[in-house]
């Protein structure tokens, strides 16, 4: 037992990566989906017992093969990555959970085994992502995750579907090249891809010019990944046209995995080294998470379609984590490091009770939801729940997010107070666009649509964890308080 | 039984309670029945806190740590033990008006609005007993939304469009205002427990006290202050019990509570005064009781014009806290108990008046005295009270108000106080007149419709009584209201 605890980390990453032939080989979709299924779970299980490790024994090292670090390639996992991972693959699970499901609908049963090989495959390169220690393979993890969601957005039964895909494989084409371009200028200054020893290295570094040109390609690559307005316009396509399962999984995690990587690599390597970039990072980022707020929620407001309503509200969620980042404090990162966690339970909820609703209705256009409030009333109960939580009713883990962005925001002092206003607009807008759904759904059917039921048990088994796990960490949210709060003062630690 | 048993069964009855509502769909009867027996258990547990509350004690009850410094805990003082005992008791008598209305008038989707109205005394309840700001803003935000389907209850486009303005301005302040006032509150003084004399001492200076009341007063937008008060006539498309329990039972009798338990807890009534940071307040206020007075006064919808007398007399409760004075307090705690008896008296005989003679209006109500004798009585009573005319108890809590507005010397409030008094009489008198003394018109003779239904001539004289016997029996009210006022610092 313990040679797999000393070998988490790379079990890690090796679980879905390994899995992903196997599945390949299994034509029979029910084989595929159960084989994936057991890859995510025990992907989850090792999260969990990573988690228990880095509680007992702090942040782990480990080396590849047993090369050391700086030339073998090192896995790194501190409190940020855990939770990063906890998301990720419990992310991954509930998705799964619904695809069985759901997936009958929209990709055909003989190609089914394919998507979930693509399924494992973007899975491992998440995973990677966050456990990578160096930059070089962060990009060979994020290269392998987006061509391998690339596929399982195209498996959407839309012609759509491919025009989306299109389009985010151009702007994330775009984005990793940026990001490679800005690892290949640090990597010529400093001679070093781990990301502790480019820490070290930077130091010494007399030219600092090409570091920050460096810098400004890796943020601007990683905020096309992450979906930062106004580099997000691949989001909202990519979210709606995509299998129902798809939506769920990418809506809990991929943004959250390029913040990740762009927080980690700027606090790590830039913030303490560049003189006054706390500064250039606040002043960037600051107004584009709170233009990501309004004009996020704003479209929202008007959107016809309930899948790219969510996908636009996530882009307003987005703007609410950079918004706590870019404020460069403890309070401020832990608010948007815990939002990560809070917003991946609520929207992970919202496109699962979606899933249930397009069973039933098909298609996810607001007009045909009208009735569902009646005739689906535990699915609907599920996603006011969640929606309660996006909009940060007190009692709801997004309340907590909201708590922490307010506090941080009053802690910088006069101009903190529109921040203040901010965010608690964007929670006004939260409440009208979820409430225009709620109302929709609630109010007398379009169609006299009475063979509708609803949803399978199973489905509401998967929508009401994560809507009930929203209230509980709402009112104890001591375990993502607590990794967030590590992080957060992790990352600021490397700013003295 | 201890306290914290007491408590603990004062926050669950109720919510039980509505859990069982609502598997009894197929049965009216016995969905009624619980209903009542929820509603008469609640006040059995409420009641006995009182005495205890009386002596001086201080009974509480921690839930769980949400965070450090935020805590889901419950503690009774005097505020919310009266609070506590208005809400509880006259759910009983609600709920047998309700009964009554909702079988005469053949309402839809009963059960739905019996289980969101135990959900809503639950949430009103949580709100008495809360502890500190944390507590108390989570069950205030639960009770807008429970409230929400009783509102939108009628299901029509109309009632749909109210149900957004509600919720609008309710979620939409509290949001915005509230919960900024409160997490500024919690930056500047570390804590969010209500402790007399406020938590604020030393840590703000005048200016900030003087915005963090204002985020709070209109933050708190059920207390109805102008302008965040628009929600209240658009309520009124809900049926009458549901005007009664926002009117007089629960969510604007939560906004004044919380306005008064903030000034007292959380800022400190000595501490605003010595900053001089609620001068602007009274005079808030005081537009806001002429204002709405003089929107009554035009008003021909029966429903309409008692909702604009409710928003003019909730802002005699912001006005007397406003004033900082001992007496006014008393007075402005009395108001409270005062216009909830007087107001749900008010809102029954509307309700009576559609059930038996289906009329709205005021123009309508020539000589409906005579087919209606009890319900016109009660409502007469209740009139009187809310014109501060002895012996009923709105005039006790009116003496006590000018009591400590000429004590203060605010000269403009007392003026404000004798105008609004005039155009009560103004607004109130003329319906009792036509109603007596007028003789009804042809068709309303051929009618002959007599009373409402027995429940809800029954409630009506119930709470009429109980706005004459609270003049006499004003004792325990009295004293609860004194410990408020003059509270150790």
């Amino acid at each position: 037992m313990s040679f797999l605890t000393s070998e988490l980390p790379a079990l890690q990453v090796a679980v879905p990566l390994l899995t992903a032939p196997i599945v390949l080989l299994l034509q029979d979709r029910r084989l595929a989906w159960a084989a994936a299924m057991l890859a995510s779970i025990a992907s989850f299980f090792i999260s969990i017992l990573l988690l228990d490790a880095w509680r007992g024994g702090g942040d782990l090292s480990y080396a590849m093969g047993g090369w050391q670090a700086p030339f073998g390639i090192e896995l790194y996992i501190d409190a940020f990555a855990v939770l990063m991972l906890l998301i990720t693959t419990g992310a991954s699970t509930l998705a799964l959970g619904v695809a069985v499901v759901s997936l009958d609908d929209e990709v055909p049963a003989e190609r089914q085994h394919l998507f979930y090989t693509a399924w494992l495959l973007a899975l491992s390169g998440l995973v990677g992502i966050i456990v990578a220690g160096d930059a070089f393979n962060i990009f060979v993890f994020m290269e392998v995750s987006a061509l391998a969601t690339y596929i399982l957005i195209a498996g959407g039964p839309q012609r759509q579907a491919l025009t989306a895909v299109f389009k985010y494989l151009i702007m994330g084409t775009i984005g990793a090249t940026f990001y490679l371009i800005g690892v290949g200028l640090v990597y010529m200054m400093t001679g070093t891809l781990n990301l502790a020893d480019m820490e070290l290295r930077i130091q010494d570094v007399t030219d600092l010019k090409p570091i920050l040109v460096a810098g400004g390609f890796i943020t601007v690559g990683l905020a096309l990944k992450a979906a930062v307005f106004p580099l997000h316009s691949w989001m909202p396509n990519a979210y709606t046209y995509a299998p129902n399962a798809v939506s769920i999984f990418l809506a809990a995690c991929s943004t959250k995995v390029a913040l990740y990587v762009l927080l980690r690599f700027d606090f790590t390597v830039f913030q303490g080294n560049l003189p006054g970039h706390d500064v250039q990072f606040s002043g960037f980022l600051m107004p584009l998470a709170v233009l990501a707020i309004l004009a996020g929620s704003a479209v929202a407001l008007s959107e016809r379609n309930l899948k790219r309503l969510l996908a636009y509200s996530s882009i307003a969620q987005i703007g609410y984590i950079l918004l706590g980042a870019s404020f460069v404090s403890v309070t401020g990162l832990t608010a948007g490091i815990v939002h990560m966690f809070n917003h991946a339970l609520a929207k992970s909820a919202l496109f699962v009770a979606v899933a249930c609703l397009a069973l039933r209705y098909g298609g996810s256009s607001l007009k045909g939801l009208a009735g569902a409030g009646r005739q689906m009333p535990l699915t609907m109960a599920g996603f006011v729940l969640a929606g309660l939580s996006l909009i940060g009713v007190p009692g709801t883990a997004g309340f907590i997010t909201k708590w922490h962005l307010v506090l941080a925001a009053i802690e910088t002092g006069g101009s903190g107070f529109v921040f203040v206003g901010v965010i608690l607009v964007g929670s006004l807008m939260a409440l009208a666009y979820v409430w225009r759904v709620v109302e929709i759904a609630y109010s007398a059917p379009a169609t006299a649509n009475d063979d509708v039921s609803e949803a399978p048990w199973w489905l509401l088994l998967m929508l009401w964890v994560p809507a009930l796990a929203g209230i509980y960490f709402g009112l104890q949210p001591q375990l993502p308080l607590e990794l967030s709060g590590e992080a957060a003062v992790s990352l600021l630690k490397h700013l003295q | 039984m201890s306290a914290e048993y007491l408590i603990t069964a004062a926050l669950l009855i109720p919510f039980v309670g509505a859990v069982l509502i609502a598997t009894q769909h197929r049965s009216p009867n016995r969905r009624e029945t619980v209903t009542l027996v929820t509603a008469v258990a609640l006040f059995l547990c409420v009641l006995p806190l009182a005495p205890q509350v009386l002596d001086g004690a201080r009974p509480g009850l921690n839930v769980l740590t949400i965070m450090p410094g935020l805590d889901l805990r419950f503690e009774i003082e005097p505020l919310g033990m009266l609070f506590a005992l208005i809400a509880s008791g006259l759910w009983i008598v609600n709920s047998i008006y309700s009964i009554g209305y909702m079988r005469a008038n053949n309402e839809k989707h009963q059960t739905r609005f019996y289980v969101c109205f135990a959900g809503a005394i639950a949430s009103t309840i949580g709100i008495a007993f809360a502890a500190n700001l944390v507590t108390l803003f989570l069950f205030y935000e639960i009770l807008t939304l429970i409230t929400y389907p009783l509102v939108t209850h009628a299901g029509t486009q109309e009632a749909r469009r109210s149900g957004r303005i509600y919720l609008g301005f309710l979620v939409g302040s509290s949001v915005t205002f509230l919960l900024a006032a409160i997490i500024w509150t919690f930056s500047l003084a570390g804590t969010l427990e209500f402790v007399p004399g406020g938590i604020l001492a030393g840590s703000a200076s005048a200016s900030v006290m003087a915005v963090l009341l204002a985020l709070f007063v209109f933050g708190i937008g059920k207390a109805a202050l102008m302008p965040v008060h628009f929600w209240l006539p658009a309520a009124m498309v809900a049926p009458t019990p549901v005007s009664s329990l926002l009117h007089a039972v629960a969510v604007v009798k939560a906004g004044v509570f919380c306005v008064v338990k903030i000034v007292v807890y959380v800022l400190g009534v000595e501490h605003l005064a010595a900053l001089g940071s609620a001068d602007w307040l009274p005079y808030v206020a005081g537009f806001t009781i002429i204002a709405a007075s003089v929107v009554a006064l035009r008003s021909d919808n029966l429903k309409r014009r008692l909702a604009y007398s409710t928003v003019s007399q909730l802002s005699y409760v912001i006005l007397a806290t406003a004033l900082l004075a001992p007496l006014s307090t008393i007075g402005a705690v009395l108001h409270i108990a005062a216009h909830a008896v007087s107001k749900i008296t008010l809102f029954f005989a509307a309700g009576a008046i559609y059930t038996a003679a289906h009329k709205t209006k005021v123009s309508e109500l020539a000589g409906i005295g005579r087919s209606m004798p009890i319900t016109m009585t009660a409502f007469t009573i209740a009139a009187l009270s809310l014109i501060g005319v002895p012996p009923m108890v709105g005039f006790l809590s009116k003496w006590f108000i000018v009591q400590g507005v000429v004590q203060s010397e605010q000269y403009v409030s007392l003026a404000v106080i004798l105008i609004s008094t005039l155009l009560n009489a103004a607004y109130f008198l003329p319906i009792v007149y036509a109603a007596f003394f007028q003789d009804p018109s042809a068709s309303e003779k051929q009618a002959n419709h007599g009373e409402a239904p027995w429940p809800m001539v029954l409630a009506l004289s119930v709470t009429a009584f109980l706005t004459i016997a609270l003049f006499f029996f004003i004792g325990p009210v009295l004293e609860l209201a004194r410990q408020i006022a003059y509270l150790p610092q």
